[in-house]
């Protein structure tokens, strides 16, 4: 059990890791979004499930999965009301061609 | 009655979170719980079904898909992070939805922006703007896969 929860914490630091290098190396404020604020839900979520599988079956795994639910839900709706913010504020996306990248689906 | 659900909600978490069972413990939650009720009983439930059981039991076999394409998505956006040339393509997409209820657009809105790739950045009468990372994702979300399984939740397809 303590192996398999080491991996699962593993994996998620991973994530994490590799959402801070996104947040560091992408080029505005939008695509720096994706990397700060979703790489790391899946990489925190990871890290909770693996904290609650090292306590055994217990109240504090209990509440450790509630942290985890609530960063779900919250996470994302934080996000979206930052890109909104910003999108308002008028901040254009970048994008490779000149046209900002817009189709219509 | 929308008092008495509040209410038995918070205090099945007040158990969870205090972890406590002696008579101080549990009077008190009582009495904090009965509080918070009554001051907000009228907001959490407000213009809610009473009897949801069929989406709920949909949302939790929804959940198990979501977690599987969050991996995915996950993979692709640290692919996208660490490879040295950094294949993106940032993108605004507009997404037209049949979905109506505003917990159905809630929870599709919210699975977008949970998907890694993409987030929704805006709603405007049945139209998502969502800012998309790579060629990849945006096909993703245009072939319609989340939306169909959201509206099936919510008994709109």
């Amino acid at each position: 059990m303590v192996a398999i929860s080491i991996f699962i914490i593993l994996v998620g630091l991973f994530f994490l890791l590799a959402g801070t290098i996104g947040l560091l190396r992408f080029p505005d404020f939008y695509t720096r979004m994706h990397a700060a604020g979703k790489c790391d839900t899946l990489g925190v979520l990871l890290c909770l499930i693996g904290m609650a599988l090292y306590n055994g079956f217990s109240l504090i795994s209990i509440k450790i999965m509630f942290i985890a639910v609530f960063i779900f839900l919250t996470s994302p709706t934080a996000t979206h009301s930052i890109a909104r913010a910003a999108m308002n504020c008028g901040i254009t996306p970048w994008s490779k061609d000149e046209e900002g990248g817009r189709i219509e689906g | 009655m929308s008092f008495l659900i509040t209410f038995i909600h918070l205090y099945v978490f007040w158990i969870l979170l205090s972890g406590h069972f002696d008579i101080f413990h549990l009077s008190l939650g009582v009495i904090c719980c009965a509080l918070v009720a009554y001051g907000t009983h009228d907001l959490v439930l407000e213009g809610l079904p009473i009897d949801m059981h069929t989406e709920v039991i949909r949302f939790i076999k929804y959940l198990p898909w979501l977690v599987y394409q969050i991996i995915l998505a996950n993979i692709h956006v640290a692919y996208l992070a660490l490879s040295p040339k950094m294949p993106i393509e940032p993108r605004i997409i507009k997404i037209k939805t049949k979905l109506k209820r505003d917990l159905a657009l809630v929870t599709f809105a919210n699975s977008i922006t949970l998907t890694p790739g993409t987030i929704t950045v805006d709603i405007k009468e049945g139209v998502y703007d969502v800012h998309a990372l790579s060629e990849k994702v945006s096909e993703d979300l245009l072939s319609g896969e989340m939306e169909n399984r959201v509206a099936h939740i919510f008994m709109e397809d």
